[in-house]
C-alpha cells in the first residue's frame, strides 16, 4: 500500500492538464511531420496524376482556384488562366508540409484534452496504453467509419457546385461517428462493473457499430467519380489518405506516450 | 502479499478532475479547432477570409486528410 501511495502524490504532482497541453502539441508535431512525409511520398503521385487529368480536360469543368462559392476575385475573376496564388510545386511540397503539421498541431491539442479526460478512466490500463488507446480509437471514429461513408476524394473528382452539401454531409457523419463512439466507451465503462470488462467492450462495440451502421445507411451517398476517371488513381489516393491520417494519429500516440511515460516516471528510482 | 507484489515500474493512472481540464478544454479546444477548420475547409464550403489563398496554401494537405475540397 505504501508503494501505491507515493506513486498517487507522484503523479499529481506531475501530471497537470497544461504538461498534458504540452506534450500534446509536441507530439502533434511530430504527427504532422510523420504524416507529411508518408504523403509526400505516397499521396502525391496519386494527387499529381489527377491534377493532370484534371487539367487534360477528362473530368468536368473545374477551375482549381474555385472554391465553389463566389469568391471576390476582383478582376481576375473572367480570367480563365488565373495566375495562382500559390504555385503547384509549392503546393505539392511546401503547402503540404504546412497543412499536415497545421493539422497535427490542432489534433495534437484535441488530442490532450481527450486524454485528460480519458486518463484513469479506461478502466486498467497503463498511461502509455491509454495513450495508444485513445488515438487508435480517435482514428477509427473520426478517420476511418466516416471515410467508409464519404470516402477522401483526389482533385478533378466532386462537383464544386455540391461542396457545401458533402462538406456538412462529411462532418455530419463525423458528428455522429465522434458522439456515438464517446457515448459507447461511457456505456462500457459503466457497465464493466457488471458485466466485466470484456462483455462491456464488446457491448460497446457493438452499439458503436450499431448506430454508425444505421447513420451510414441513412445518409445520401455521394458519387461525383466522373466517369473514365482511372480506378487506380483512386485506389491509390484513398489508401495513401487512409495512411496519411494512420501516421498522424499513430505519431500522436506514440510520441504522446513516450512524453507521458518520460513525465511520469522521471525523478523516480526505478 | 509478497507474492503478487512485483515491483511494477508502470505509474497507476490517476484521473485529472474535470473541473480541472474544463478551462483548458475550452480555451485549447476552440484554437485547435480553428487550425483544423482553416486547413480541413476554410475557402471551402465556408469562407473566413476573401480569395482563395489559404484553401490553394493547404490544398494537398486538405485532399489528403480526407476533406471535400472543391
Ligand atoms: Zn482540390
Amino acid at each position: 500500500m505504501p508503494l501505491t501511495d507515493t506513486v498517487t502524490t507522484e503523479q499529481q504532482n506531475t501530471l497537470t492538464v497544461r504538461s498534458l497541453l504540452v506534450w500534446g502539441l509536441l507530439a502533434g508535431l511530430v504527427g504532422g511531420l510523420l504524416a507529411f512525409g508518408f504523403a509526400s511520398a505516397f499521396g502525391e503521385p496519386s494527387v499529381d496524376a489527377a491534377i493532370s487529368i484534371e487539367e487534360s480536360g477528362g473530368a468536368h469543368e473545374h477551375s482549381h482556384g474555385d472554391a465553389g462559392q463566389a469568391h471576390d476575385h476582383g478582376t481576375a475573376a473572367e480570367e480563365p488562366a488565373e495566375e495562382e496564388p500559390v504555385s503547384r510545386a509549392f503546393q505539392a511540397t511546401g503547402g503540404l508540409g504546412i497543412g499536415a503539421v497545421a493539422y497535427g498541431l490542432g489534433l495534437g491539442g484535441l488530442f490532450s484534452l481527450a486524454f485528460a479526460f480519458a486518463y484513469g478512466r479506461l478502466g486498467s490500463l497503463s498511461p502509455r496504453a491509454s495513450a495508444v488507446t485513445v488515438a487508435g480509437l480517435a482514428y477509427v471514429g473520426v478517420v476511418l467509419v466516416p471515410f467508409l461513408k464519404y470516402p477522401a476524394n483526389p482533385p478533378a473528382v466532386g462537383n464544386g457546385a455540391t461542396i457545401g452539401e458533402r462538406t456538412g454531409l462529411f462532418f455530419g457523419m463525423i458528428a455522429i461517428s465522434l458522439v456515438a463512439l464517446v457515448l459507447a466507451v461511457v456505456a462500457a465503462r459503466a457497465l464493466s462493473r457488471r458485466w466485466g470488462g470484456w462483455w462491456s467492450t464488446l457491448a460497446g462495440g457493438a452499439g458503436y457499430l450499431v448506430v454508425v451502421g444505421v447513420a451510414a445507411a441513412l445518409l445520401p451517398a455521394i458519387n461525383e467519380v466522373p466517369t473514365g476517371f482511372p480506378p487506380s488513381v483512386l485506389w491509390e489516393f484513398r489508401t495513401a489518405s487512409l495512411g496519411t491520417s494512420a501516421v498522424l494519429y499513430a505519431g500522436i500516440g506514440v510520441a504522446f506516450a513516450a512524453l507521458l511515460h518520460r513525465g511520469l516516471t522521471r525523478g523516480r528510482t526505478l | 502479499m509478497t507474492t503478487h507484489t512485483v515491483a511494477v515500474p508502470t505509474p497507476i493512472p490517476v484521473r485529472i478532475p474535470v473541473r480541472q481540464i474544463l478551462p483548458y478544454a475550452i480555451f485549447t479546444g476552440i484554437l485547435s479547432l480553428i487550425a483544423l477548420y482553416f486547413v480541413g475547409a476554410e475557402q471551402g464550403a465556408l469562407a473566413v477570409f476573401d480569395g482563395t489563398t489559404v484553401h490553394e496554401l493547404v490544398h494537398d494537405a486538405r485532399h489528403l486528410l480526407g476533406f471535400p475540397c472543391h
